[in-house]
């Protein structure tokens, strides 16, 4: 094994990123970054369930008949995601109101899907478990740092703590409406990725094309 | 000995290749049989917490709309000492008890046919409407009607809005709106949840002396005056119109205008 499993947990957050290096779970990192509450409750429940899929999916994936090996693992996640729901809506209701149908959308993030497929496939489940904190770390890291913008230029306040007074409760602050729609997150892990590449130059990607220099005559 | 003859069925069921007829087949269904039975499991076990939950948030906001909410207090407790709930006719304007008030699900009547009516004239969006809905008398000491908390709901911009209005025992005084499940747009029109925006519904009146219906939500004031106006909510527009449809709707003819008429009259 060349990663070692402290590599393994910290890549992901930063050198292999699942949401600014690989840009996969782009479509839940706009729709729950609204707030920073509910992007921690995403996070946790990602990190939970692609870590446990990634475990379930390396113990039988000696098993796992190739042909059908995609449907085995969506059963693996949807049936991990289910219970994830069930239980906030039995412990957190508060919060699986405000998340609602966004945890059942976890079974659709190819952040889980792209782990399952791409390690747990091939490694073992210990690895696998690591490897799935890892990349939900990595895309929570991400959830916070979109949310943090999101939630203190669009309503003011950071996990509901009210931090620049909004006009509508009589404060001054005006809120920008845009960072409220889904968006402006585009921008936000747009300017991310182009921070992340800048400050470690090896992220960007070889061009597929090279412009030709062609010599006038 | 050769190596097959010394394992066992399952050793050489497990080393048998992933990828033949049989097995492809048996890992399906039993990955699928397993599956599903921990899904059922999980859903059967915590049931019972989830419809607490339920009911507990349904009876919070009851006391909230009615002003009555103290955070700590017994909500079950603070609950049933001071409401009466009771299943009402909409059609007729009185209280029914065809129904067992505890078990009746309002939102369960609105999918049977025998119990509820398809909607040609919708201006809320709900398709099909209960002929009958569970009403929350609040009663003060001397035992006469305070507040009526009237069940609403009428679809948004993303979502069905299910919420209460609390109506004073005059029949034409709000006391208070709030939604208690909708999935509108966070900051904008998830903002019907602003304690500032409901405080607006406080004082507001449903209908004119000449007792025509002109609560409105809306940017500006309509003729009738400031009494029947609350302010839309800026940068929700079609949250805002639903709004005002769904408590037109639900203060009108075919919701609980019979009722409201009946309360006036002190005869109910």
């Amino acid at each position: 094994m060349a990663q070692t499993r402290r590599e393994m947990l910290l890549d992901p957050l930063v050198d292999n990123n699942p949401i600014t290096l690989q840009v996969l779970g782009i479509c839940s990192a706009l729709a729950v970054t609204s707030s920073l509450k509910v992007a921690l409750v995403m996070t946790i429940a990602v990190t939970l369930v692609t870590a446990f899929s990634s475990m379930f999916i390396s113990i039988l994936r000696n098993q796992i008949p190739s042909s059908i090996r995609i449907i085995v693992q969506m059963v693996i996640i949807a049936s991990l995601v289910i219970l994830v729901d069930q239980v906030l809506k039995a412990y957190a209701f508060e919060i699986s109101k405000t998340l609602s149908v966004f945890v059942g959308l976890i079974i659709t993030n190819c952040i889980v899907m792209g782990r399952a497929e791409a390690f747990a496939m091939k490694n073992p489940p210990i690895a696998s478990f690591i490897d799935g904190i890892g990349n939900g770390l990595g895309y929570g890291l991400i959830l916070m740092l979109v949310g943090f913008v999101r939630e203190l230029f669009g309503s003011g306040s950071l996990f509901g703590v009210t931090i620049l007074e909004t006009v509508n409760n009589g404060g001054w602050y005006v809120p920008n409406g845009l960072l409220l729609l889904p968006p402006s997150a585009f921008f936000v892990i747009g300017l991310l990725i182009w921070g992340f590449r800048s400050w470690k130059p090896e992220q960007v990607e070889e061009r597929e094309y090279k412009i030709q220099v062609v010599e006038a005559h | 000995m050769s190596d097959t003859e010394n394992k066992g069925p399952l050793r050489r069921f497990l080393e048998a290749s992933p990828d033949s007829t049989g097995k492809t087949l048996f890992v399906a269904v039993a990955l699928c049989l397993f599956a599903s039975m921990i899904v059922s499991a999980a859903a059967v076990a915590l049931r019972p917490t989830q419809e607490a939950n339920k009911l507990k948030d349904k009876q919070i906001n009851i006391l909230q709309v009615a002003g009555l909410y103290e955070p700590g207090v017994d909500i079950t407790e603070a609950f049933s000492a001071s409401f009466e709930p009771k299943v009402l006719e909409l059609a007729t304007g009185r209280f029914t008890d065809e129904f067992d008030v505890a078990s009746f699900d309002d939102r369960a009547a609105a999918d049977d046919p025998a119990t509820s009516i398809a909607l040609a004239d919708d201006p809320a969006s709900i398709g099909r409407q209960s002929k009958y809905m569970t009403v929350y008398l609040l009663k003060d000491a001397a035992g006469e009607i305070d507040k009526v908390i009237l069940p609403i709901h009428g679809y948004g911009l993303w979502s069905t809005l299910y919420g209460f209005i609390a109506v004073e025992e005059n029949a034409n005084d709000i006391f208070g709106l709030q939604f208690y499940s909708h999935a509108e747009t966070p900051g904008l029109g998830a903002e019907v949840d602003n304690p500032r925006w409901k405080a607006l519904w406080s004082g507001k009146r449903l209908a004119d002396d000449a007792g025509e219906l002109q609560i409105t939500v809306a940017k500006t004031a309509p003729a009738a005056g400031a009494d029947f106006h609350v302010d839309a909510l800026s940068g929700a527009t079609l949250t805002t119109v639903g709004v005002d449809n769904l408590v037109r709707f639900w203060m009108g003819e075919t919701g609980y205008a019979p009722f409201l008429a009946n309360l006036k009259a002190g005869d109910i």
